[in-house]
């Protein structure tokens, strides 16, 4: 047995202890950041050295603290940013689904020839580069553009002054839904494709109309569907920062732009450290969230 | 059921036009005679003159190129063998190791990083940084797409190689290979295509020394927006565009395994 | 020396036991099949043999040497799986080639080998084809062609007549039979179709739940089960609760449930007083219209409560006066007549004194 057991860690040992080292033990290393004071031209307060003992005109400042946790809950400026990026999170998932669906029905209703190029056209815009899409809209929203102009003369026919469209929480908005779209998409395509026929025609023969059917046939089986793409759009928007930072004005910052800041800007590592930690908390209790919605419905059986 | 397509079909086109103009704007005012990305002057291929004089912008493309091929390459093999690993023995630990950094959001992947090239390994941002942490967000999608290549096949027919007469490396070298080839293949590309696009990561990781291509493009749209950023976008648009397809001609399963 | 030799092979999974101190010794150019249930083990003994799996405790012996812990890629034994497992992106002439690249041989040699042991399962056409274009009874006959080319000292078949249907299992059954004459290799089934295991096998290893209950030729398993277990898996069997009340030099007394007492040859082993059951096949019940008194012992009288016609035999389920219900199979020797009773008739049923046996659990 033993040529089979050494196959076998010869095989899966090079990936894990690369995953290991590169993406456990920062991870790690970032928690106990989180705990540790900031050194005082930026970067970590060392762990513990005599010099900086009050006793020898040092500041004090050493060793682990919770003063990064005190500090973050202590203002509740970081609570209204972390509601602020639920927020956009929320709105962004929502529209995604509005938009989606609609495709993910037509595809996977389409015959198998059309399908492969349809998803296909889906994914192209997804594999541009991420800046071009919002930079994109950033043409777009301009206020030169003619977009904007043409928004702006609507307006002024209705009585309103006229809006800058660019750096506004819109332009946020409209950006998290363009970058994220195709992640609806997907998840939605591919549990809609394996939905049988015959359970429509069993609920037209039924008398259901077509609302109806589409509520009680077609939404029901297509959940897990909308919880994978719920789940792939609202996690990497509570983390976003460029679109904010591009698109968005000076009051539209987000968490990942709070994160951002205290790593490369005011260099105060612990906090940004706490922050990042906060974010983790936030997207493992959403995704736990979505699992327990996922498994409660298999149990109740549809 | 015709008239219901219909429906959705008038649903559905603004979705795909909302998808594709964006990028049609950028791609068509990337030939415009103006400065500013406001009105159609005329047509002109300075921008992409300009692009290609720009010195800095040549630099960029050619570390993001290093880049790309080093961490799809590294990223390919450790994911092939994550994938082998985790359809073959049933790991439980391997896979989360794997596909988490994909669901997490990326900043904090990029920050974590930071924090353990500079406290840790005392390691200088640049190029090695880079490649590391391409490498492993796309280990995790060179691995969907190879265990779901496998997951589609019989797999008695590895053992049945060892039943006659092949050792385990002639099984993986003229048995499983060729077959998983196509998913490796278009593995490969997808991680190539992640690293040229990947800007959260490699913003973090990179430091302050060599430029690199998507942080380029954020420095032009953040200080001075001219439509030479609208050529670089359309160059690299098609180049995506070209490895994208072809991905799909290899295993067409891949894009939806995500 | 036997070919392969089993002793006490043991394998556990955990706490459960699948293979339990099997004992077993298959012969030189042999048909042995390993029959029983799903979860008998047979399939973990199967890749034992094939050196896939390694046992706990015990030996394998092929001509005398401990292969337990050889690697499969070195056994000189070859199995053939349920789903055929042909290399799907070579062609059938690639796949037959397989082992005889493994071994070495040269390029020549391989390629005429190749077309003769195509030429034997008449697949010569089809060298160029590739798995997929080929039918299941195809695919099945490349899969011998390839684990028979390299003459192995052994053939392992995991259910390989499964996925045929009724005709084409048929024909192959009698090709295997064919070519393992020409051949002379040793062939070993496993399956839990108890039919293909009779009409194939030289001798049959029954397992139930890891142990080997029986071991012998197929009229032996059939005619004399060992136990209740072998009597109820294969072919149907009338059973009826009886107890052993006393025994002398060549007879045993059994007092049967409901029908009565009755004297047996003496069975070895059994003593008064031992629980089991009385077994007798269908087809050596006999059925006759009650008309005049039978002087065949044990008489009793019933009525035909079904029938089952299936073309070549009839099975009738008789409820005997005495409650007991049986089955009785008849041929149907009279060509156009479906049947010799109606449900209803009155019938007189018997059946031989060696007919019956005594078996216990």
């Amino acid at each position: 047995m033993n040529r089979l057991r050494l196959t076998r860690w010869l095989v899966s040992l090079p990936p894990t202890l690369f995953l290991l080292l590169f993406f456990v033990a920062p991870s790690l290393l970032m928690i106990v950041t989180s705990f540790r004071y900031p050194g005082e031209f930026g970067g970590l307060a060392p762990l513990s050295t005599p010099e900086m003992d009050l006793a020898e005109g040092g500041s004090g400042l050493y060793g682990l603290t919770l003063e990064t946790y005190r500090f973050f809950f202590s203002d509740i400026l970081y609570a209204e940013i972390f509601l602020k990026s639920f927020a956009i999170a929320t709105a962004t998932t929502l529209i995604c689904l509005v938009m989606a669906y609609p495709v993910a029905m037509l595809i996977a209703r389409s015959t198998k020839k059309y399908r492969n190029l349809m998803v296909l056209l889906v994914v192209l815009p997804f594999a541009s580069n991420f800046l071009i899409r919002i930079y994109a809209w950033m043409i777009i929203l301009g206020p030169e553009s003619t977009f904007s102009h043409l928004i702006n003369s609507i307006l002024g026919v209705l009585g309103f002054e006229p809006v800058m469209l660019l750096f506004s929480p819109f332009a946020v908005l409209v950006g998290t839904v363009y970058v994220h779209l195709p992640f609806m998409i997907l998840p939605l395509y591919t549990n809609l494709e394996k939905h049988d026929p015959v359970l429509l025609d069993a609920a037209q023969d039924l008398g259901a109309n077509r609302w109806q059917r589409f509520w009680r046939v077609t939404w029901p089986q297509s959940l897990p569907g909308v919880f994978s793409g719920s789940a792939l759009v609202f996690i990497p928007v509570l983390g976003m920062f460029a679109i904010p930072d591009i698109l968005g004005g000076t009051g539209d910052i987000l968490i990942g732009n709070l994160i951002k800041d205290q790593f490369l800007g005011t260099r105060d590592w612990p906090f940004g450290s706490t922050l990042s930690i906060m974010l983790t908390l936030a997207v493992l209790s959403v995704a736990g969230l979505a699992t327990w919605f996922a498994r409660s419905r298999a149990a109740s059986g549809n | 059921m015709k008239r219901n397509n219909l429906t959705l079909w008038l649903a559905a086109i603004p979705v795909y036009a909302f998808l594709y103009i964006p990028l049609i704007v950028v791609i068509v005012y990337s030939f415009n005679d103006s400065r500013l990305n406001a009105e159609w002057v005329g047509f002109t291929l300075d921008w992409y003159y300009k692009l290609f004089n720009n010195g800095e912008m040549l630099l960029a493309a050619r570390n993001s190129l290093i880049i790309a091929i080093t961490a799809s390459l590294l990223a390919t093999v450790l994911g092939t063998m994550a994938g082998l690993a985790i359809h073959r023995y049933r790991l439980k630990v391997l896979p989360v190791l794997a596909f988490t950094p994909i669901a997490m959001p990326e900043i904090l992947l990029g920050v974590s990083l930071l924090l353990f090239f500079l406290q840790v390994l005392n390691l200088t941002l640049g190029m090695v940084s880079i490649i590391i942490a391409h490498t492993t967000f796309c280990i995790g999608f060179v691995a969907i797409i190879v265990r779901a290549r496998l997951q589609g096949m019989d797999d008695s027919i590895f053992e049945a190689a060892r039943d006659l007469g092949a050792t385990p490396w002639q099984t993986f070298r003229l048995i499983t290979l060729p077959l998983i080839m196509p998913a490796v293949a278009a593995g490969a590309l997808m991680s190539f295509t992640l690293s040229i696009d990947d800007f959260v990561i490699t913003f973090f990781t990179k430091g302050v020394g060599e430029p690199i291509l998507p942080i380029q493009i954020y420095t032009m749209i953040k200080i001075s927006v001219t439509p030479e950023v609208n050529a670089i976008s359309t160059l690299l648009m098609l180049l995506t565009l070209v490895l994208i397809i072809l991905a799909n001609r290899l295993d067409a399963g891949a894009l939806r395994g995500e | 020396m036997a070919l392969l030799e089993l002793r006490d092979v043991t394998r556990r999974f955990g706490d459960f036991t699948a293979v339990d101190r099997v004992n077993l010794s298959i012969e030189a150019g042999e048909l042995f099949t390993l029959l029983g249930p799903s979860g008998c083990g047979k399939t973990t003994l199967l890749r034992m043999i094939a050196g896939f799996d390694v046992p706990d405790s015990g030996q394998i012996l092929l001509d005398g040497q401990d292969i337990a812990n050889t690697p499969p890629e070195k056994r000189p034994i070859h199995t053939v799986f349920q789903s055929y497992a042909l290399f799907p992106h070579m062609t059938v002439a690639d796949n037959v080639a397989f082992p005889l690249k493994m071994s070495g041989k040269a390029p020549a040699e391989i390629k005429k080998r190749v077309e003769k042991a195509l030429e034997e399962v008449q697949l010569s056409r089809f060298a160029h084809r590739f798995p997929h274009e080929l039918s299941g009874g195809q695919r099945q006959r490349v899969a011998f062609a390839r684990g028979l080319i390299n003459r192995p000292r052994l053939l392992l078949m995991d259910e390989p007549l499964g996925a045929l249907d009724a005709k084409l299992r048929e024909d192959m059954q009698r090709e295997l039979i064919n070519l393992q004459k020409e051949v002379g290799i040793t062939f070993v089934f496993v399956t839990h179709s108890q039919d293909e295991a009779l009409a194939l096998s030289q001798r049959i290893a029954v397992m139930n739940q890891g142990k080997v209950e029986q071991i012998g030729e197929p009229s032996v398993i059939y005619g004399y089960p060992a136990n209740r277990f072998i009597a109820d898996f294969i072919g149907k069997i009338n059973l009826m609760t009886a107890q052993v009340t006393q025994i002398s030099d060549n007879d045993m007394t059994l007092e049967i449930d409901q029908l009565g007492t009755t004297t047996l040859p003496l069975k070895r082993g059994v003593k008064a007083g031992d629980q089991g059951v009385m077994a007798i096949r269908p087809e050596q019940v006999s059925v006759h219209a009650l008309t005049r008194h039978a002087e065949l012992p044990p008489a009793h009288t019933g009525k035909v409560l079904d029938f089952l016609y299936v073309g070549d035999v009839t099975t009738y389920i008789v409820e005997l006066d005495c409650g007991i219900r049986m089955e009785a199979l008849l041929a149907n020797s009279s060509p156009g007549r479906a049947r010799f009773f109606e449900v209803g008739d009155p019938v007189i049923v018997s059946w031989t004194r060696e007919a019956a046996q005594f078996l216990m659990d």
